[in-house]
């Protein structure tokens, strides 16, 4: 239960870690807050040649809140997120996601970059990533590209993501007026994954008459599924919406595996359950702006 | 992968170590250190036993290699105490309250403790669970934990 032996990078600055991580290709691997790569190491699921730990890279430890968005930097915690007023004024769905990620102690050290770079189905932010349609910028050495979340996540813990490439921040865009956003999840534990989760943003015009709704859903398949269910929900007021017949939705779409701890039935039924109520959270949210 | 030289304020007291990249921060201070307050359980993260504070925020030691902690400053369940030996607020408190028994994840409750009512000062019961939740104890069914964490509060409260 030690990590397997590596070559330990200290880089102290971006074009530095950028050059190693260049240099390292495949055998590379990013250490940020390492929540999740660390248990891997230590559990010999991982054996990267080399770590290339960015923590002195005190310029990637950054929340700013931008005309289109919030952009959260690599080294961002968890906590630090979390915590941030003005980030909750500008997209609460980041705070609403962050309480339910694992323990308090984790997200003192978990980044949000790291999370979506991990790319676990059952993770929280990715989810949020892909519903609030954000972005990650990916640098290498004389070249950044930003990837939509919709063509981020490629598989259980891949993304796109290439050796050699550094995620260096990610943008969680803002919302128009008349729009909420919700977060319920089941797990068993506190600070589990969740069994099944669903996140929700419903959009509402000024009669207060639903113009999109949708969630994404983890624990539902390989990558977070994004389901629109504004059909199913009907241009309807908020108050009168059928979102029922949009739960139905989402458990048609989804395709959530069996495993120890739910059968794909219970997770089925409960991602329909848990897409109700957060998209009446979400309403409810978007009708008190 | 040669040894990697680094500076750990340790409780107050700068201490330069030499230690394999691998090593974890858990392990440093174990068997380099000889600081073995540090409990370790399950070495990925779910037990909570290893939890020190790293500028005064508690984290898992067994999730940090040594290296990534260099320059930074660490307290752990050695370090609460006064100098002198006094019992900080919420050792007494697990102490009063029989807030152990076996004492394996003591360490690890006592450092998550001591941040959380720093940061809080008065939790309800509800955020001693939650404050609680990354700290496993199989011994005690958590409710003298619980009323420890709520002495501990008192004691604080009366020594201000």
């Amino acid at each position: 239960m030690k990590p397997p032996p590596f070559d330990y990078h200290a880089p102290g600055s971006v074009a530095e870690a950028l050059e190693t991580l260049a240099e390292a290709g495949e055998h590379g691997k990013v250490l940020a807050g390492g929540q999740s790569l660390i248990p891997m190491l230590n559990m010999r699921l991982a054996a990267p040649g080399h770590i290339v730990d960015v923590n002195r890279l005190a310029e990637l430890a950054t929340v700013s809140v931008e005309s289109d968005g919030v952009r959260v930097g690599a080294l961002a915690r968890h906590a630090q997120v979390e915590r941030a007023e003005q980030v909750a004024a500008a997209q609460p769905l980041l705070r609403q996601a962050l309480r339910l990620v694992a323990h308090p102690v984790i997200r003192n050290r978990g980044t949000v970059v790291g999370s979506l770079v991990h790319a676990d189905p059952a993770a929280e932010l990715p989810a949020v990533l892909i519903l609030l349609g954000g972005s990650v910028r990916l640098a290498r050495p004389g070249a950044t590209r930003d990837v939509p979340a919709a063509g981020f996540f490629t598989g259980p813990l891949e993304s796109a993501l290439r050796p050699g490439e550094l995620a260096v921040s990610a943008l969680f865009p803002t919302l128009p007026p008349r729009s909420g956003t919700a977060f319920h999840e089941v797990s068993r534990r506190h600070g589990d994954y969740a069994v099944a989760g669903v996140a929700a943003l419903v959009r509402l015009d000024d009669d207060l008459r639903v113009v999109t709704a949708g969630v994404a859903c983890v624990s539902a398949g390989p990558v977070p599924v994004l389901v629109d269910v504004t059909e199913a929900c009907g241009h309807r007021p908020a108050a009168s919406a059928d979102w029922a017949s949009a739960a139905r939705a989402v458990r048609d779409r989804i395709e959530p595996e069996t495993d120890v701890h739910a059968s794909a039935d219970y997770r089925r039924h409960l991602t329909g359950t848990l897409a109700e109520r957060a998209l009446r959270d979400a309403a409810r949210a978007a009708s008190d702006e | 992968m040669t040894d990697i030289a680094i500076t750990l304020t340790v409780n107050g007291v700068v201490r330069r170590v030499e230690t394999p990249g691998r090593r974890l921060l858990s392990d440093c201070l174990r068997h380099d250190l000889g600081l073995t307050g540090t409990h370790v359980g399950c070495e990925h993260g779910v037990c909570g036993c290893c939890t020190v504070l790293l500028d005064g925020e508690p984290v898992r030691s067994c999730l940090m290699l040594a290296a990534t902690a260099d320059g930074h400053e660490i307290t752990t369940v050695e370090g609460l105490a006064a100098p002198d030996g006094t019992l900080s607020p919420v050792q007494r408190a697990f102490a009063e309250c029989h807030g152990l028994q076996c004492g394996f994840c003591t360490p690890g409750f006592l450092c998550t403790v001591t941040a959380l009512l720093r940061d809080n000062p008065a939790p309800t019961d509800e955020e001693v669970l939650e404050g609680v939740s990354g700290n496993l104890c199989r011994c005690t069914g958590y409710q003298n934990i619980v009323k420890s964490v709520h002495r501990a509060a008192e004691i604080i409260a009366e020594e201000s």
